[in-house]
């Protein structure tokens, strides 16, 4: 290790922030309980450890299929377990997402969390240092460390600074979320005995391993990564949990909490497991599918804005399952489109949720309306995350819905046949959302009297409409950056499928 | 001169993005530069893409030009490779000089129309954008960027339509319009996939190209076996009848009418619907080829053809008469291109977008002539009022009946119609036909509802109310000016163009169009019978003196008429109740199961047995195991660690994996 060990500083620099603003920030030496000064540390932190990520993308060479920036120290020698980080062009797009949208959160969350300030951004900056953990782990203990330790400042976000029924909503996704954990635990368990090792890289270049086993080992990691993720019928966690959790809660939880059951599919299930992979392959389809068609119908029955959205990021994750299990290229390509399009968009529409909950204080759509006559900003805003939730040609949805549907329709017409629904339905719940939200008569005199979008707002918002017109018109800016090592993944998952095969 | 078709490339771009630039400016600077700007802004750019259509277009035909030009990489994966891209051919030219003429037009209208509006800015940039990607879907050189405009002038569409968002009846129109045109997107899509599937592109030479190799094999779509380029067109043209409104997804045109009156004559008459029949030229390649597909064509454009005609009869709002007159019209052109009279179909395509748009234009006049009155009821005797809208509205309709004289001179209308019907009738076939039956018929229903329009409007008793009549006067000239080109192009544009779309059409296309040779009815058309050249002209005149003869010598009858056939009458005039019909078959169901997924899929099946079941089984056997703690947390860490401890112990001493 000579050079400068760029992805632990960048994994626990958010760490080292948020214990500066626990040992450092007392609240009793200012008027406003050092809630400012929170703020502001925490908005640096995590900007900085976007500007760390950023010199992360720009020294990763696409071309180079295996990991880089490997960082390996010998942790708990007895255990075979070492601290391995390194990444790869499919996490280096997770570990940017994650580094994206948390400043943002930040941003938004200055104005709407108003009690405990000092403890919500230790909260969120702890959760940074698991996300980046999470995507930048090559140990499977360590990956399991960073993976579960998500769940402590997720749980607390929803306990603590939730809305009304936080409790139950904050139990039931430590508790779903739990269930899966431990299988994936007995899961690691027996790979790390089967391979006499810890390390991930390793498991996923030996030979394979016996089938009965794989397929047990499968299942549990599927336990974990489907209610992670969430796929039918693992998914009822997920709206109690948005409609609790706080502005910035939700957008973390859809935007990079759900992406880590895609990882771990992509990671573990695909890499490590291919041939129970394929075994399960329609399993994983018909899920998805019911997912896409199930998650679409029970949206248009919402009267809670953030439960239409949840419902709407069940029937999203239904594509990225159909796209990586249809295990076909653009099947692969149109998984990671839909993943990063799904972070910046649910994100997106997570925070403007924020926006109005902040000024009404309820996610009761039938509480607004008309809101395009007062809030003329706020509504274009609203407009272009709804068209790219509707997956419209020239903003990021569509391009991962296409190649997703595009995948599918290679493996077998009925699949394409089936989630092309979804296409349908996605324009009817979200445009019925955004009319009784925006038009019809402005009846309601507390909603007239919302402001328009503030230039903190604004703030917020601009980055993720570039994001998301970006990554509709011209994806290659994306694309090239995961597209080799997506490609070598295929192609070594299909290589060891056939192998089975013949 | 390997210079050239560069040059004719950066115009074409010219011509498709000003309007964007316009778009952009008022729409995001509208607030900052006001509203004069923005007007000045859009029509000025609007009007240039105009001028430099015509310019273009005169260039492609003289110089025979056909060219594709890359510009971005739009999608990769794998061997699917989609470009940004620019198709300059015949057929983009005539689609940019037709959406562009009309768009220009319509752009000054709405200034005069939309003067005691808010919102002004907002509404110039829609107009704008929609042009835009109304020229990226005809300019596109493969189906995704076809797709890209398709569903972007279907979000214009959208916007414009619910332009007054206070309304109620407009947001359910926009949402229908929306929803319906998804519809036929979802087998557009389908049809895009499954061509990525057999050709290996989506680029619509490569598509071609291969066309006849395929023509004959079959595949496996949906567990079954389909002929390929059959089943193929068949997903295709399902977009079509969305974005076109024919028979099945035709509910949301009407509606649309809820949009302001400028919105309707450029998407809802002149362009945007029209985009389906255009898709069908640009496919003629693929068309060719499926036999199954194109039968298919001819008896909806058929079918579509009478059923809007004779809805189009009954109805009282003026906007809705030329609405259903535009679905059949549309019908109209489905058929000539289902009979491989792709030429006849755009030459009906471009006569029409001038006299409907005409029509419609001067429909909103009288509206605001008559502050807001739709209702025909509530109309009559306007010419003395407004003389320059009545004569400019009697031009479209002459256009629209089709009145001419063949040999001498007719209005556009005259020229391309008797081109379908002839094309029709020549095709030979029963199909054929049956569609020239069922056309002419139309003839005679168009020329009536026409005049119906014309005769209740500006003859007869004036029914208007006191309170109207006091404030009637003729529209201003920034609305009326506008139609004048119009006019002009409804008076001439058939008798100019038509050795181009007739007779020198193999020229005329290149490549741009292809027919198999044993498909071509278009010389046998020309030379049709004299009973059968005379015939829409003769049905045309009958329709307008039963026409006169129901409104003006006996205005009594029709009331009679409609209480004789009382429920047939109904029938029609409640559209044969399909609004009804689909609300039961989809949209209720769509919302019980969502209900019923939600309540008992989700919160009784899933939650009660899973996690809810799950935690209040362990809630109780954790209550037993330890009494001592109080708070939940701690039992959930001691199960853990329990837990944890057992699989640890398990994994060192005892199980062998």
């Amino acid at each position: 290790m000579t050079s400068f060990p760029l992805l632990s500083v960048m994994t626990f620099l958010p760490l080292a922030g948020a214990l500066l603003l626990f040992l450092f920030v007392k609240e009793g030496h200012y008027r406003d309980g050092g809630a400012r000064l929170s703020q502001g540390i925490a908005l640096a932190v995590s900007l900085l450890a976007f500007v760390l990520s950023c010199v992360m993308l720009a020294r990763f060479d696409p071309s180079y299929t295996g990991f880089q920036m490997m960082e390996s120290v010998v942790w708990l020698p007895s255990f075979g377990i070492a601290y391995v980080k390194g990444i790869d062009g499919i996490s280096v797009w997770f570990v940017m997402i994650s580094t994206i949208l948390t400043p943002l959160c930040i941003l938004s969350a200055m104005h709407s969390v108003k009690v405990r300030v000092k403890e919500f951004m230790i909260a969120l900056l702890v959760l940074e240092t698991m996300m980046i953990g999470t995507f930048t782990a090559l140990d499977f203990f360590l990956f399991y460390l960073f993976f579960e330790g998500v769940l402590i400042p997720m749980f607390l976000i929803i306990g603590v600074w939730g809305g009304a029924k936080r409790t139950y909503a904050a139990y039931k996704f430590f508790l779903y979320t739990l269930l899966g954990s431990v299988l994936m635990l007995v899961a690691i368990l027996v790979l790390v005995r089967h391979f006499g090792s810890t390390s991930m890289v390793l498991a996923m270049v030996k030979d394979s391993i016996p089938k009965e086993t794989a397929l047990w080992l499968w299942l549990a990691f599927f336990a974990s990564f489907a209610i992670k993720t969430p796929m039918w019928p693992f998914h009822t966690w997920l709206p109690y949990a948005h409609v609790e959790a706080p502005t910035a809660g939700s957008v973390l939880l859809a935007g990079v909490l759900l992406k880590m059951g895609c990882y771990g599919f992509i990671r573990i299930s695909l890499q490590i497991l291919p041939e129970a992979s394929h075994f399960f392959a329609p399993m994983m389809i018909g899920l998805s599918l019911v997912a896409i068609v199930y998650a679409s119908l029970v949206a248009l029955a919402q009267t809670d804005v953030k439960k239409l959205i949840a419902y709407s990021s069940v029937a999203h994750m239904g594509y990225v399952t159909l796209g990586l299990f249809s295990f076909t290229r653009q099947g692969f390509d149109g998984a990671m489109m839909v993943i990063l399009s799904h972070t910046f968009v649910a994100g997106a529409l997570f925070l403007c949720v924020g926006v109005i909950y902040d000024r009404l204080h309820t996610r009761e759509i039938s509480r607004y309306g008309g809101m395009a006559t007062t809030m003329p900003k706020y509504a274009t805003v609203f407009m272009v995350f709804t068209l790219a939730a509707i997956g419209l040609p020239g903003t990021s949805g569509f391009v991962g819905e296409f190649l997703t549907m595009q995948g599918a329709f290679e493996a077998n017409s009925w699949y394409a046949f089936v989630a092309a629904f979804g296409m349908i339905l996605s324009a009817a719940y979200m445009l019925w959302l955004y009319r009784r939200l925006f038009f019809g008569p402005l009846s309601k005199d507390d909603v007239r009297a919302m402001p328009d979008l503030t230039k903190r707002e604004m703030l917020v918002f601009a980055p993720l409409l570039v994001l998301v017109l970006w990554m509709g018109i011209y994806p290659a800016s994306f694309k090239n950056v995961y597209e080799p090592t997506l490609d070598k993944v295929l192609t070594v998952v299909q290589n060891k499928v056939h192998e089975v095969r013949l | 001169m390997t210079t050239f078709p560069c040059d004719l490339a950066t115009v074409c771009l010219a011509i498709v993005f000003l309007p964007l630039v316009g778009a952009v400016l008022a729409g995001l600077l509208g607030r900052m530069i006001g509203d004069k700007a923005s007007q000045a802004v859009t029509c000025a750019l609007v009007l240039l893409s105009a001028l430099l259509s015509a310019f273009a277009a005169a260039w492609v035909v003289e110089d025979k030009i056909e060219l594709t030009q890359p510009l971005l990489t739009w999608i990769h994966s794998g061997t699917l490779l989609i470009d940004w891209g620019i198709q300059i051919d015949t057929l983009t030219v005539v689609m940019f000089a037709t959406v562009t003429a009309v768009s220009a037009m319509v752009h000054l209208y709405s200034i005069g129309y939309m003067a005691h509006e808010q919102g002004k800015s907002r509404f110039m940039a829609y107009l704008s954008l929609f042009t835009f990607f109304m020229l990226m879907l005809v300019c596109a050189p493969n189906l995704l960027q076809m797709f890209f405009g398709w569903e972007g002038v279907g979000l214009m569409s959208y916007l414009l339509i619910n332009f007054w968002y206070e309304r109620p009846s407009a947001n359910d129109a926009s949402m229908k319009a929306f929803l319906v045109n998804r519809v036929g997107d979802f087998g557009f899509l389908l049809g895009i996939l499954g061509c990525f599937v057999v050709f290996g592109s989506i680029d619509f030479r490569v598509i071609f190209a291969q066309a006849p190799e395929v023509a004959s094999s079959s595949w496996i779509f949906l567990g079954h076996s389909f002929p390929v380029t059959t089943s193929l067109c068949l997903l295709l043209f399902m977009g079509a009848m969305g974005k076109s409104a024919q028979l099945g997804l035709h509910t949301w045109l009407p509606d649309a009418m809820e949009g302001p009156t400028p919105v309707s004559a450029l998407i809802h008459a002149a362009t945007m619907v029209t985009a389906g029949v255009f898709m069908v030229a640009r496919m003629s390649p693929l068309f060719e080829y499926a036999p199954g597909a194109l039968a298919f064509v001819t008896i909806i454009g058929a079918l579509t053809c009478v059923f809007a005609a004779v809805i189009g009869l009954t109805q009282f709002d003026i906007k809705r008469v030329i609405a259903y007159s535009t679905m059949s019209q549309l019908g109209y052109m489905f058929f000539a291109a289902g009979v491989s009279a792709y030429s006849a179909s755009i030459f009906h395509l471009m006569t029409h977008a001038f006299f409907k748009s005409l029509l419609f234009l001067g429909a909103g006049s009288v509206i605001h002539v008559l502050s807001g009155e739709q209702d025909m009821r509530k109309m009559g005797a306007l010419w003395r009022v407004a003389p320059v809208t009545y004569s400019l509205m009697l031009v479209g309709a002459l256009a629209l009946a089709g009145i001419g004289i063949d040999g001498l001179f007719g209005f556009a209308g005259f020229y391309s119609k008797d081109l379908v019907l002839n094309a029709a009738l020549a095709n030979g076939t029963r199909l054929g036909f049956f569609a020239y039956a069922l056309g002419i018929m139309v003839a005679f229903m168009t020329a009536f509802y026409t005049w119906r329009l014309l005769f209740l409007t500006f003859h007869g008793a004036a029914r208007e109310s006191a309170e109207v009549r006091e404030r009637m006067h003729e529209s201003s000239w920034v609305m009326l000016a506008p139609l004048f080109p119009l006019a002009l192009g409804a008076v001439v544009v058939g008798a100019y163009a038509y050795d181009w779309f007739g007779p020198e059409r193999a020229s005329f296309w290149g490549h741009a169009i292809f027919v198999r040779d044993a498909h071509d009815s278009m010389d046998a058309a020309e030379h049709v019978g004299v009973f059968f050249k005379a015939l829409p002209m003769i049905m045309a005149v009958l329709g307008i003196l039963l026409a006169f003869f129901f409104y003006i010598a006996k205005p009594s009858l029709p009331g009679a008429v409609s209480a004789a056939f009382g429920r047939w009458y109904r029938l029609v005039y409640r559209k044969f109740y399909i609004d009804e019909l689909y609300a039961i078959l989809f949209i209720k169901p769509a919302r019980f199961f969502g209900e019923v997924l939600w309540k008992k899929g989700d919160d009784q099946i899933i939650d009660g047995f899973g996690p809810d079941g799950f935690s209040a089984l362990s809630l109780r056997l954790a209550k037993r195991v330890s009494a001592l703690q109080t708070g939940y947390i701690y039992h959930y860490a001691f199960a853990m660690i329990l837990g944890v401890a057992a699989f640890v112990s398990w994994f060192f001493w005892g199980g062998t994996p």
